[in-house]
């Protein structure tokens, strides 16, 4: 039954509109607007000008060249939405849509976040646009990424913990969602990834193709041509997105996404859906999921709040099955030793999401050998993660703890 | 014979509410959700609307959230759910309120055919709107399983018209923007909502989401309701004071419904 809803809302037989009713209206609203401004000069320029301006695009584009040296393989290349204003690709979603938000006439706008990154984009434009926010994050994840929970409480907005299930991820997208249904008349929910209902994966894919554009002409500018590969982390998909979507179906070009495979996908303990999940309906849209027989969602796990959910967005379980991109996952051991590996080497700290790319890298780098050019999306850096790594791996806590409320 | 579907429409009859009180199966045990069943019949249910646990339940709030974790621990697994419905069925309507995953994951054709086996005369849905259910509404028909489709204030009359032609159960009539549980007064939108929907639709229209007085049921059916659902108040009541206390509401509230106003 998966293809009669109107095509636009399908990436193959995956995707739709699988949420209450009286969600219908603003869906069809949001898409009308989106329809209306995403050609619409004035929308466009305002858009370009704050990328450049508020959040610092183009983001660069960087040999890592210790890295390069120590695998012995293909020239690594890093593009750095770390360096993205708030310290993530988050930010290009959020800014695009609060500005749809304020030409619909919202007053108040919602967010789910994991990691932090995404409820401190959406903090920060509701500041700029000057719209109440209310952000909604798992307990589990305000304790482990608390500079950022400090950082979306300056910025002014609220910050809602959710306590049902694990506390992560999944709990934060169902409050969210909660919240809107009530709320529906004055408020816009700006979600954070490429996953949700339809228009939303289209809508935050095509916010987050910058990412690509801009590699594909640092590309052609630095290599003279594509690269021959590009890794990125895969939580709900939209740095993945973001960095694919310009090369998908690209002769020579191989795109790989990441999953947290947490403590080893046959642990039943991991966030990957994509490799370790089958095809069901959460959070509005069908994709792969990580559910039981009964068709109960089960509670993803990954030392990465940003990657631990039990879903993905539906495009990239449509590219998929049509095998246009490959997906595989990294334990969070791995990812602790690329993160690590990465401070030390490049004097960047990544986020545990883009560690689970960098760590899944190292093993492509080699394989495609010298010569070769391999871009790994960093799609954000790491401040919000000392903590987590400072238990993991032994650095003195303190230490850590008093640089996270540095950054 | 008449068919599931038609005995769920026959429930709704002329000058008189008809009464449809929800239970999460599996709540507060496995065997308790049975008792409470069986209180809501012998208070004079209509229809016993039986909800399938889910772990991710968007259009609940926090009361039925809580039941469905209980019962998910408790081990309300889809066999149990049809079991349960098989119980009741012969003697009062019962209709499915299931998250479309849990369907999904069944395989559509299974879940259809496991419900009618059970007895099950209509399913509500609340996250499968009417355009994501073209096939599954054939497939249910087929099968004799009626479609009960939600409607919201928040509904355009284009999309009632839509929901005109598929509807072969009755219609939800949901009252509020926003999730289930219990609220003192009967929102503005929902009156206006039962006026818009009975000027569309042919099949019976009941109101949900929120009824927990009698006077909101009461203003409810004046405002053209034909029937009644009540869930998170009843949950609640069944938290504290168990199934006997559940049915004894609902006999004040059929009673309150008879009276005057229930027309
Ligand atoms: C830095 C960073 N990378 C990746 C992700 C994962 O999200 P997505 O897969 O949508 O890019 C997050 C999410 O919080 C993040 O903060």
């Amino acid at each position: 039954m998966q293809q009669e809803t109107d095509k636009t809302g399908y990436f193959g037989s995956f995707g739709g509109r699988y949420v209450p009713e009286t969600l219908i209206h603003a869906l069809e609203e949001l898409e009308e607007a989106y329809e209306r401004y995403k050609g619409d000069p004035e929308f466009v320029r305002e858009l370009e000008v704050l990328a450049r301006d508020f959040v610092g695009r183009a983001t660069p584009f960087m040999l890592a060249e210790r890295l390069t040296k120590k695998w012995g393989g293909a020239n690594v290349w890093f593009k750095r939405e770390d360096l993205a204003h708030t310290g993530a690709h988050k930010i290009n979603n959020a800014l695009g849509q609060i500005l749809l938000a304020d030409r619909m006439g919202k007053s108040r706008v919602i967010a789910e976040t994991g990691a932090g990154q995404h409820g401190v984009a959406t903090a920060t434009v509701a500041a700029l646009y000057g719209k109440e926010c209310v952000v909604y994050m798992g307990e589990e994840d305000t304790r482990r990424q608390a500079p950022n929970v400090l950082r979306m409480k300056l910025l002014g907005a609220e910050v809602r913990p959710v306590t049902s299930g694990s506390g992560t991820l999944k709990a934060a997208l169902n409050e969210a969602i909660r919240d809107w249904v009530t709320n529906v008349e004055d408020t816009h929910y700006i979600i954070g990834t490429v996953a949700g209902p339809a228009p939303y994966p289209r809508i935050v894919r095509d916010l987050q193709a910058v990412i690509g554009r801009e590699t594909e002409a640092q590309a052609q500018e630095r290599l003279g041509g594509d690269p021959d590969a590009i890794v990125a982390c895969v939580g709900g998909g939209s740095n993945a997105i973001g960095i694919f979507h310009q090369f998908v179906g690209r002769e020579g070009v191989r795109l790989v996404g990441v999953e947290a495979a947490g403590h080893g996908l046959e642990s039943g303990e991991h966030g990957a859906s994509l490799t370790g999940g089958a095809p069901g309906v959460l959070h509005g849209s069908l994709s792969y999921v990580l559910q039981t027989a009964d068709g109960q969602i089960r509670e993803a796990h990954s030392i990465s709040a940003g990657l631990d959910y039990p879903s993905v967005g539906p495009e990239h379980a449509y590219l998929k099955d049509e095998g246009l991109v490959e997906y595989v996952s990294v334990t969070d051991e791995d990812a602790l030793k690329a993160f690590v590996e990465c401070s030390r080497l490049e004097g960047i700290i990544p986020a545990l999401e883009s560690a689970h790319a960098i760590s899944y890298a190292e093993g492509l780098a080699k394989e495609l050998g010298p010569g070769k050019n391999m871009v790994i999306n960093m799609s954000g850096r790491g401040d919000k993660d000392i903590g987590v790594v400072a238990e993991h791996v032994g650095i003195d806590a303190k230490e850590a703890e008093e640089a996270s409320g540095d950054q | 014979m008449i068919s599931p579907a038609e005995g769920l429409r026959a429930a709704f009859t002329e000058g008189r509410t008809a009464l449809i009180p929800y239970l999460t199966a599996g709540y507060p045990s496995l065997e308790g959700a049975y008792e409470v069943g069986e209180a809501y019949i012998e208070a004079g249910a209509d229809v016993v609307e039986i909800g399938v646990p889910f772990s991710d339940p968007l259009a609940d709030g926090p009361t039925i959230q809580n039941t469905a974790n209980r019962a998910l621990e408790n081990g309300a697994d889809l066999g149990y759910c049809f079991e349960l419905a098989s119980r009741f069925s012969g003697r009062v309507p019962v209709v499915l309120l299931v998250y479309y995953n849990n369907v999904f994951a069944r395989g559509a054709e299974r879940f259809l055919a496991e419900s009618a086996e059970a007895g099950v005369s209509g399913l509500v849905i609340p996250d499968l709107p009417i355009d994501e259910a073209v096939a599954f509404r054939k497939m249910a028909g087929e099968k004799g399983v009626a479609i009960c489709p939600l409607v919201a204030p928040t509904t355009t009359e284009a999309r009632l018209d839509k929901v005109a032609e598929a509807a072969s159960g009755f219609v939800y009539c949901v009252s509020v923007s926003g999730v289930t549980g219990a609220r003192e007064k009967l929102p503005q939108g929902a009156v206006d909502l039962l006026g818009r929907v009975r000027a569309k639709v042919s099949v019976p229209v009941a109101l949900g989401f929120g009824i927990s007085t009698a006077e909101a049921a009461v203003e409810a059916a004046e405002a053209g309701a034909e029937g009644v659902i009540v869930g998170s108040k009843l949950m609640q009541i069944v938290a504290d004071g168990g199934p006997e206390a559940a049915g004894a509401w609902l006999r004040e509230l059929r009673a309150a419904l008879s009276g005057g106003a229930g027309v």
